[in-house]
């Protein structure tokens, strides 16, 4: 690598440089921005080899593959940024299949003049949340955009990952009986990211959930490998995920509002900008729908995780030609859970 | 969380809902309006149609800021955008309420006009200080509630002398459209629509107080209860309304004491006073053309008022042909009474204003009642 570095007399500068269009270029400026940042950052055997593509061997059985792409705003917020989400949201992806990931890549578009200091804090972000998961990004890619063509940074993650014997996780496979489980608290991200926004400042403890779930997968289906259906409420929150498995599984779903875990900090914010907690956005946190007896062995595993700790069971399947999420609300009617329409915006007044 | 959970308890609702099939005499019908939207999202999202007896029936009013503002005003809007090329500020519901020709703000946003949403009146006087270059122009919209942070606005980019802001003004009265609707021939006329008392707004209230109900419970003899928003609020207010129903008195009261008081908050209403006058007339989609219903920016502060500094044509908008939220607005019928319910116009899709709001009659009925139509029409 010496003689690598030879070859750039002058160091990267991630203390005041930007981001230019040469860093896409294909060109010595792109070399040495993979070479003092990325490679610096996420080296590991199979990214070192520098080829353009990873080369492995895999395991027998079968294999998922997931991609997902990261375009948030604000690129910080409290509890994570868009690397480690990049590497969270794809290895949970990856997951939700009941599977073990094994590999990343990861494919960066950056906006012209965006600070390259900031570009390493997403780098060593994403380094330190691949090698807490265990599974490290193995290849990647590089384009620069000119400035207003993009937002700073958007990164796109791809995963693959091998599904142990036995295990057929899947979103249309949800049957009347079935009880529905979520993993802890909804509604966390998505209310850390808004309250960091710029014009919506309000002050609060909250750090988004943003984890890797592999792990906690790992135990779910050690115990419990007849699991039907698992997904991670990302966007759209809890309601519209289990409007997707309802609608995929050609069931119906009856919740209850008590048993659904809500922080207070979360249900206050929601109730001062007018949103639902049950529509905002997660990053840590999956669905689980299962039978019964799976779901009181689950419980105590799933609790048992720091991942899971407040595991609940929220409802449960039933038998609905209109294929309706519905909730018997705190105050004792009910109503149906409808899909997100549009964005969720906040009402006037 | 604290002051609000205490206004959601289960055991609570059990009880008032007991103490209001007592009261509710199984003979005859009761017949409630809420006029506002905030009491109609109350309704639908914790079920409280489902607590009621059959013969109390809830109307659902027009009191959405959203699903009352004419499609012309929003033509008005983008026209400021795509001919004036003018940073459009405003909140955020009002994005997609549907303009002419198919188009609305979110549309126009996408085609590059510069539309841009805001949670406060504060956030669009930051954006004219930071593009001294460009027109900026706040469509303002929303009830008495929102009208003190417009006045405020406007205040401040005067006394700082900020060329370039200037707020289209489309704020409404609440007290001259329930008026309206009480004195429309449906109302007015026996066997139409039957409305026996209204729920009062509650954030309204907060400013404009809870006198100004005092002359129509008089002179329309309907009882009014001014309400908050909590669902217990909503069914604490209802068994207000039936009592004084079954005594046959109609009177202001206020079961939103720990907000509302008799005059309100003057403070507030003496800054709306300095800042906007009376309209003489302002049309209400649902309602038409409604006498001093509505403010104008006052003459002092007719340099940041978007109507003078820009020519705004005058817009002959035409609702879709077949939508209902005209009656719906007026309680004349209901969401399911309409063609396009739900086969058409959905919260994805909507053809009329009162799908667009979640505190939209249709809106509401779509998202969290279609389970109790027996021929629901599925998604």
């Amino acid at each position: 690598m010496n003689a690598q570095l030879k070859a750039f007399p002058l160091r990267l500068d991630t203390r005041q440089g930007k981001v230019d269009m040469t860093h896409g270029s294909g060109g010595r400026a792109m070399a040495q921005l993979i070479q003092e940042l990325f490679l610096k950052h996420l080296d590991n055997d199979l990214l070192r080899q520098a080829n353009d593509q990873a080369s492995f061997d895999v395991a027998a059985g079968r294999m998922v593959m997931s991609v997902d792409g990261h375009v948030i705003s604000p690129l910080f917020f409290p509890g994570g940024d868009i690397g480690s989400l990049a590497v969270h949201g794809t290895i949970n992806d990856v997951a939700m299949s009941g599977a073990r990931p094994t590999y990343l890549s990861a494919g960066f578009i950056l906006e012209e003049g965006f600070p390259l200091a900031d570009l390493e804090k997403i780098v060593i972000s994403m380094s330190q949340a691949a090698s807490e998961a265990g599974v490290p990004i193995v290849t990647g890619d590089t384009k620069v955009v000119e400035k207003g063509k993009g937002d700073g940074v958007f990164i796109t993650t791809t995963g693959i990952g091998v599904v142990p014997a036995g295990i057929n996780i899947s979103g249309d496979r949800a049957v009347p009986g079935d009880r529905i489980i979520v993993s802890g608290s909804m509604g966390d991200h998505g209310v850390t990211i808004m309250s960091s926004r710029e014009n919506l400042e309000f002050e609060t403890s909250l750090t988004s959930d943003s984890a890797a779930l592999h792990s906690l997968v790992e135990q779910m289906v050690a115990v419990a490998p007849e699991i039907h259906c698992l997904r991670d409420p990302t966007r759209g929150g809890l309601a519209t995920t289990l409007n997707e498995l309802a609608q995929q599984s050609q069931v119906g779903m009856q919740l209850s509002e008590a048993e659904i875990p809500v922080k207070p900090a979360v249900a206050s914010a929601c109730e001062l900008l007018g949103l639902d907690p049950l529509y905002v956005a997660n990053e840590g946190k999956l669905i689980c729908i299962c039978s019964e007896a799976d779901a009181q062995r689950l419980l105590p595993v799933m609790r048992a995780h720091p991942l899971g700790k407040e595991s609940a069971i929220i409802g449960r399947v039933i038998e609905d030609p209109h294929h309706f999420v519905q909730m018997e609300t705190l105050f004792g009617g009910s109503r149906v859970v409808d899909w997100l329409s549009g964005e969720q915006l906040p009402r006037i007044c | 969380m604290k002051y609000v959970d205490e206004f959601r308890q289960h055991k609570l609702s059990r009880q008032l809902a007991a103490a209001i099939r007592d009261e509710v005499d199984p003979g005859r019908s009761y017949h409630l309006m809420e006029f506002c939207g905030g009491h109609t999202h109350a309704i639908f999202r914790y079920g409280v149609q489902d607590l009621m007896p059959d013969n109390v029936r809830f109307i659902h009013g027009p009191g959405c800021p959203v699903c009352v503002l004419p499609v012309g005003r929003i033509d008005n809007a983008i026209h400021l955008v795509e001919a004036e090329d003018v940073i459009l500020c405003t909140y955020g519901d009002l994005l997609r309420v549907p303009a002419s020709g198919r188009n609305s703000l979110i549309k126009v946003k996408a085609a590059g006009g510069d539309v841009r949403m805001v949670y406060s009146t504060q956030d669009a006087l930051n954006i004219a200080r930071e593009n001294p270059d460009r027109q900026v122009v706040f469509l303002a919209i929303g009830f008495e509630t929102t009208t003190p942070p417009s006045a405020v606005a406007l205040q401040q980019a005067k006394r700082e002398g900020l060329k370039n802001f200037s707020l289209f003004c489309n704020h409404v009265l609440t007290p001259a459209a329930i008026q309206n609707i009480l004195e429309s021939p449906e109302v007015r006329e026996i066997g139409s629509v039957a409305i026996h008392g209204f729920f009062g707004p509650s954030h309204v209230s907060s400013v404009i107080g809870s006198r100004p109900y005092e002359f129509f419970a008089e002179e329309f003899q309907r009882p009014v209860v001014i309400a908050g928003f909590e669902p217990l609020d909503v069914m604490q207010s209802a068994l207000m309304l039936i009592r004084q129903l079954n005594e046959g008195r109609y009177e202001v009261e206020n079961e939103y004491t720990r907000v509302v008081t008799r005059e309100g908050n003057q403070k507030a209403q003496r800054l709306v006073a300095e800042v906007f006058e009376l309209r003489r007339s302002f049309e209400w989609r649902g309602l038409g053309l409604v006498p001093y219903s509505a403010l104008k920016v006052k003459a002092d502060y007719q340099e940041y008022d978007a109507e003078q500094r820009f020519q705004i044509p005058v817009s002959p908008a035409k609702e879709v042909k077949g939508c209902e939220c005209p009656a719906i607005l007026r309680g004349a019928k209901r969401p399911t009474d309409c063609k396009l319910f739900g086969v058409v116009c959905t919260p994805d899709n909507p053809m009329g204003s009162c799908m667009v709001s979640s505190e939209g009659a249709c809106a509401a009925y779509w998202s969290y009642g279609r389970f109790r139509q027996p021929e629901a029409k599925s998604a």
